[in-house]
């Protein structure tokens, strides 16, 4: 459905549009193509390959033949960690929501100013979330290591025996979480601080000369006005929670006994690791379309809203 | 959120309160220890790790940096990962640019539609298509190579890319291209003598994304790659973690090693990642 053929919508004198036959179409054939093919072949195609992957009991080699309707998607579900990883990726969500981003909130409330103490804080603030997630991981991996780590050290100060938290069911989750509000809440902060810096200073100005309370404005006048930067910023998280893996891979990979999975690592721990297609097919259709769903509600809901 | 009513009618400017210097200076230090124990500890014996976590390390001796840079691939790998994320950059700049220039500046048939296809990548992160990527990759020979990474990871950042790219070429004059077309220059040499040349600032924010994307990519690389000498820094280190388990020192210099440029990079490019962030970037 791509055919390129110059506007007939437009009238246009015959020799604008001879103009346009002759200077446009070679450009056309030139500049589209490229991006075209690749996104075609490498992003839309595999999409549409999961999907048919999914239906087929497939190990990737010869002809997929062996159809099996929605037996994959079943096994999905029946999986003994599939729930594990989608409550985890749940929980990294709430996470998000209830710590992370009020925490980003009330730390870029402080630092709108444009000052160079201001300025140094909030570069270091950002830093975690420029650093490679395996990185970030490996060096949690340290502070959180029950021998040599930092925990131990602070279990010392306070006089208690911490546990191996990455090697403990109860607590890997946890820790997890602790490491993804260190490393994207800067993110976040960065976000409401553009859109703090772009509400009006009078407004503020004026309210503080009626002698509103500080916390009244930021309730009233502040909150409302960055509302579209708190939209996206909560797509931003619920998206980034369901495509967890780079982080849990050095922290737990997945363990103690498949406990801290998300989606993503459990993807790639028992469909691609095994080369099970038909079931990594599955719960890659699933995850895309928790994805789409999720996006297409949100800016239905959300987006379009005005702010009152 | 606690309530601070500090009453400053007549400061003309807000200052911090001081319960929010408080609440900073923790947040600064939750963020600063980890990497502070991990720059030191690369310095200090496995037993002085616990008992001196925070302290200067007894002797500065840098047996551990020097073994690394002399007896591990540390080095290749970190080429292997700036030739990729170099290639990556010039590639999705040069791609999503001409396509952008396209939609934004020739009228065509169909142009909203293929529009609107791009934007459909928006939704489309790399981990969903993962599988399916990899058995694409291997179908056209191209696994366990760079030019494999390299395309797929233009391809995924082609979405975003072309849509800061278009917002923004929709934003320069066009009273430069209708001057330019009435001189009968073609659109070639419009994209670039005139577009190309204005936008800097945008070439600069796609530019460092899609390096810090390809640096900073473990999953992508870790399906792809398969020999050591082909590995991008993430799979080295993992790989080097995995060979000396819990001996830390040796595990906190190595990533030492590669977070120093990283954060060096970070401090002379964020301009351009916040911009990126805040400017055009994030729409729906």
């Amino acid at each position: 459905m791509t055919t390129i053929a110059p506007s007939v919508a437009v009238p246009m004198p015959r020799r604008a549009r001879r103009y346009m036959d002759r200077k446009s179409l070679v450009p056309l054939l030139l500049f589209i193509p490229p991006a075209l093919i690749l996104f075609v072949v490498l992003v839309v195609l595999p999409m549409i390959d999961a999907a048919s992957f999914s239906v087929f009991d497939w190990t990737g080699y010869g002809p997929m033949t062996d159809f099996v309707g929605l037996k994959n998607y079943e096994d999905v579900l029946r999986h003994r960690h599939f729930g594990t990883a989608v409550r985890n990726s749940l929980l990294v969500i709430a996470i998000s929501l209830l710590v992370q981003l009020p925490l980003a909130m009330w730390v870029s409330l402080a630092l709108v100013e444009k000052r160079v103490s201001v300025n140094i804080i909030r570069t270091l603030f950002f830093l975690p979330y420029m650093l490679a997630e395996i990185a970030a991981g490996l060096i949690w991996k340290f502070v959180y290591d029950g021998n040599y780590g930092i925990l131990p050290t602070i279990g010392d100060a306070l006089g208690t025996d911490m546990p191996f938290v990455l090697g403990d069911k109860f607590w890997v989750m946890p820790a997890i979480m602790l490491v993804i509000v260190w490393k994207y809440f800067g993110f976040h902060m960065m976000i409401y601080i553009a859109g703090l810096q772009s509400i009006p200073t009078e407004v503020i100005e004026a309210a503080r000369l009626d002698g509103v309370k500080k916390w009244q404005i930021v309730r009233h006048i502040k909150l409302p006005m960055i509302w579209g930067s708190i939209v996206i910023s909560v797509f931003f998280s619920i998206i980034g929670a369901l495509q967890l893996f780079d982080l849990v891979i050095p922290l737990s990979n997945g363990g103690p006994n498949n406990s801290s999975h998300t989606i993503v690592s459990f993807l790639y721990q028992f469909g691609i690791l095994r080369m099970k297609l038909g079931f990594g097919g599955a719960v890659s259709v699933m995850l895309f379309i928790a994805c789409v769903v999720i996006t297409v509600v949100y800016r239905r809901l959300l987006f379009s809203r005005e702010v009152d | 959120m606690a309530d601070v009513t500090v009453d400053r009618k007549r400061r003309r400017r807000p200052e911090i309160s001081a319960f929010q210097w408080l609440t900073l200076a923790l947040v600064a230090a939750f963020i600063i220890v980890p990497f502070y124990t991990t720059v030191l500890g690369g310095f200090k014996s496995i037993g002085e790790l616990r008992t001196n976590p925070f302290g200067l390390p007894a002797s500065w001796d840098p047996a551990n940096f020097t073994g690394i840079i002399f007896e591990t691939g540390l080095f290749r790998s970190l080429w292997n990962s700036l030739f990729i994320a170099l290639s990556t950059v010039v590639l999705s700049v040069l791609i999503a640019s001409m396509a952008a220039f396209a939609l934004a500046h020739i009228r065509f048939f169909g142009s909203k539609f293929i529009m609107s296809f791009f934007m459909l990548g928006l939704l489309f992160p790399a981990s969903t298509a993962i599988l399916p990527l990899f058995i694409k990759l291997r179908d056209l020979g191209l696994l366990d190579t760079h030019l494999g990474i390299i395309i797929a990871q233009v391809a995924f950042s082609l979405a975003f890319s072309i849509v800061l790219f278009h917002s923004f070429f929709k934003r320069l004059p066009t009273e430069l291209i209708d001057a330019a077309r009435m001189d009968n220059c073609g659109y070639l040499k419009i994209y670039w003598y005139i577009t190309l040349p204005l936008s800097l600032p945008i070439i600069a924010t796609v530019g460092v994304f899609a390096f810090v994307g390809s640096w900073n990519s473990f999953l992508l690389p870790l399906i792809v790659l398969n020999t050591d000498t082909n590995y991008t820094w993430p799979l080295g280190i993992m790989q080097f973690q995995g060979q000396y388990g819990s001996d830390w020192p040796k595990i906190l210099a190595y990533l030492t090693l590669t977070i120093l440029p990283a954060v060096g990079f970070f401090l002379l490019a964020q301009r351009y990642i916040i911009s990126g962030l805040t400017g055009g970037a994030v729409k729906g």
